[in-house]
């Protein structure tokens, strides 16, 4: 914890003056970090790799298009014919999105696994939440931009939602639109929004390592670390593991962006933009299929846009509704079981989203829909209370060092002079 | 947990596995089969001599009445036809240019630089002449249909007899690869509707293979290139991966 001694005299005045070298190797040196973090903990370190890939290629795109509902459609196919390497920074874009929600929910899921939204990590948990939210809007947005139909037509129906406010309700939609129907006024708004969101995702990051750093990383084990045998410095430990698990990440990011450009995409959106044609079926990108099923389910239509917010809502008050005072799922039998029905729950919903309402698929929408609220409302309550958790390990290295020999308690924290 | 219920919280798991095959099965038309295409595939590249054929299809059958108006002459280098030779095909139409300095617009023949010559001033003109349909734009066509090149195929060879029990609109024909199977276009190849330079029997199927590899080139020009550099980039992350991989052994070895 002590001020590192630096070499380089110019580091050293500057220090002194504003202590940023040693809050660097405070919070990203030798910041401890529990010594047994599987690979489902790169994907914090990945969400925040693609929020900057997304930024710096989005930069290059907004110089290279054109806000006008008249233009738009034309500008991205100038990015893809003529523009140099545009075709690059669009698939990269594009694809980006859809592997920052993979990163994101992977996140999210380690987090319900392991209990890493408890006591003391609430706030780090909502925060997270409210980078997801977002996300969500800005992705939604930047969906809205190439101006195809589903471009248009997903703008209507997602802008048409917020009608369902009583009272205040059209005048909402009338604002958003910037009119009277989804007209260039509103792919200005959008255009403008989507690029200063991520600059406020940005911003919640930086509060959620913040409430991370305050007590550190969750772990698998999920019971706190009892001291220095129990973690490892952030570097070069877990500054090498993330920067591995970054390349097979990146290793199937490519594979998509290169081979598979169109996969997460709909025919559909390479059709210019029509107000007086409707596309057969709607659908929304697939990381917000679970909540376009949910939305789907309730046949009142006011309804259906609290429990769309809700499913979100229910997240954040996550850590008040599961009151057990274990973390992770592999002391919790029971809760290790409905969870990977609630994961079922969720890829369920998600299919549900894509397929149109009609006939089987609004009974399973509507049993998947009750039973994710089912989890957070009624189940999670309940095992609080009647499961009875297996016996918790001592500490972290008790279980690591069990039949792992001679390792000893100590490690070298590999630090610099 | 007892294993009663965890026996009974696996057969829920089951049973809502069970549920998942119930999908709609009301597809309208029969799925496009699948074309064996040379650009498909990792290092799938496009067959230029297709390429130039199909331009040659789509320049005497196709442009009569569907624009392709996000290609230039210019992409046409890219197909293997020489400099002369596109900019020969620029020139066989009259393109509207001006003001000039009398204030007049006035036609002149294409350049390289100029967009493929749209066949109707507008959409209105184009109903107007297609029995009221609107022959779309061609340029994004493989990528605009679920699986397009395929649907593309079967779509141009996809003209039947309609069945007896359907009442066909008027000026409407039958496919039976079109969504609601009637569609306005009349069958657009014929056979030798087209005479290719190099040979090629211009059979329906040949003329139809060949003139959608063209839209599907046409649909993203950049494909050979974005492959092309994919499998550098896959090799580079590949390697690096490699290496963050023994960085990382080596550095926790200590731990383990």
């Amino acid at each position: 914890m002590s001020a590192p001694e630096f070499r380089n005299g110019l580091v050293r005045w500057i220090d002194h003056r504003m202590g940023i070298f040693s809050f660097m190797h405070h919070e990203l040196h030798e910041y401890p970090t529990p010594k047994n973090l599987n690979y489902f903990w790169n994907f914090g370190s990945l969400a925040g790799f693609m929020l900057v890939v997304m930024i710096v290629t989005g930069i290059f795109l907004a110089m290279n298009y054109t806000p006008h509902v008249d233009h738009a459609f034309d500008s991205v196919e100038r990015i893809m014919r003529d523009v140099n390497y545009g075709w690059m920074l669009r698939f990269l874009h594009a694809n980006g999105a859809s592997f920052f929600f993979i990163a994101v929910y992977i996140h999210l899921f380690r987090g319900l696994y392991y209990g890493s939204y408890k006591e003391p990590r609430e706030l780090l948990w909502m925060l997270g939440l409210v980078i997801l939210v977002l996300m969500m809007a800005t992705a939604f947005m930047g969906y809205v931009l190439p101006w195809g139909q589903m471009s248009f037509w997903g703008a209507t129906v997602i802008t048409n939602l917020f009608s369902a406010i009583p009272w205040v309700g059209e005048s909402i939609v009338t604002l958003l639109w910037g009119g009277f129907s989804v007209d260039n006024p509103t792919l200005n708004r959008f255009f403008s929004l989507h690029y200063l969101l991520p600059f406020a995702i940005v911003g919640v990051v930086v509060l959620h390592l913040w409430a991370l750093h305050t007590h550190g990383s969750n772990n698998p084990v999920g019971i706190d670390t009892k001291g220095k045998q129990d973690s490892l410095p952030f570097h070069p430990y877990y500054t090498a593991k993330d920067l591995f698990g970054l390349g097979i990440f990146v290793l199937f990011y490519f594979g998509f962006t290169f081979f598979a450009p169109d996969f997460f995409g709909e025919p559909d959106n390479y059709i210019p933009a029509n107000p007086m044609v409707t596309p057969a079926h709607i659908v929304p990108e697939w990381y917000l299929l679970p909540y376009y099923a949910i939305l789907r389910s309730v046949p009142d239509k006011l309804g259906g846009v609290l429990l769309m917010f809700g499913a979100i809502g229910v997240l954040f008050i996550l850590p008040w509704l599961d009151r057990s005072p274990v973390r992770s799922a592999r002391f919790r039998p029971i809760y290790k079981q409905v969870y990977w029905l609630l994961v079922a729950d969720c890829l369920v919903l998600g299919w549900i989203g894509a397929n149109p309402p009609d006939g089987m698929f609004i009974v399973i929408g509507r049993a998947a829909t009750v039973y994710y609220f089912a989890h957070f409302l009624v189940l999670l309550p309940l095992l609080s209370v009647f499961e009875r958790p297996l016996p918790l390990p001592a500490s972290i290295s008790e279980p690591v060092l069990k039949g792992g020999g001679a390792a000893g308690g100590t490690v070298k924290p590999m630090e610099k002079a | 947990m007892r294993p009663a219920n965890a026996r009974m919280f696996r057969a829920g798991l089951v049973a809502l596995l069970l549920a998942l095959p119930f999908a709609a099965t009301a597809a309208e038309a029969p799925k496009p089969p699948p074309q064996p295409w040379s650009y498909q595939g990792v290092f799938g590249v496009f067959d230029r001599p297709a390429l130039q054929r199909g331009f040659l299809v789509y320049k005497q059958v196709c442009s009569a009445c569907h624009s392709m108006s996000r290609l230039s002459y210019r992409n046409l280098l890219q197909l293997g036809f020489d400099e002369a030779a596109a900019a020969g095909f620029a020139a066989e139409v009259q393109i509207a240019d001006g003001p000039n300095d009398e204030g007049e617009m006035y036609d002149r023949p294409g350049r390289l630089s100029d967009r493929f010559k749209k066949p109707f001033a507008n959409e209105k003109a184009a109903r107007a002449s297609n029995n009221g349909a609107y022959p779309p734009d061609l340029s994004l066509m493989a990528k605009a249909r679920p699986v397009g090149a395929d649907y593309s195929f079967a779509l141009l060879t996809g003209y039947i007899n309609a069945p007896s029990n359907v009442q066909l609109m008027e000026g409407m024909h039958y496919n039976k690869y079109f969504p609601g199977f009637q569609i306005a276009m009349a069958p657009p190849l014929a056979e030798n509707a087209v005479e290719f330079p190099d040979g090629t029997p211009a059979s329906i199927e040949n003329m139809a293979r060949d003139v959608v590899q063209f839209l599907a080139w046409a649909a993203e020009p950049k494909m050979e290139e974005r492959k092309r550099i994919g499998v550098k980039a896959m090799l580079f992350v590949l390697v690096l991966t490699a290496l963050l991989y023994a960085v990382k052994r080596k550095v926790w070895a200590a731990v383990h």
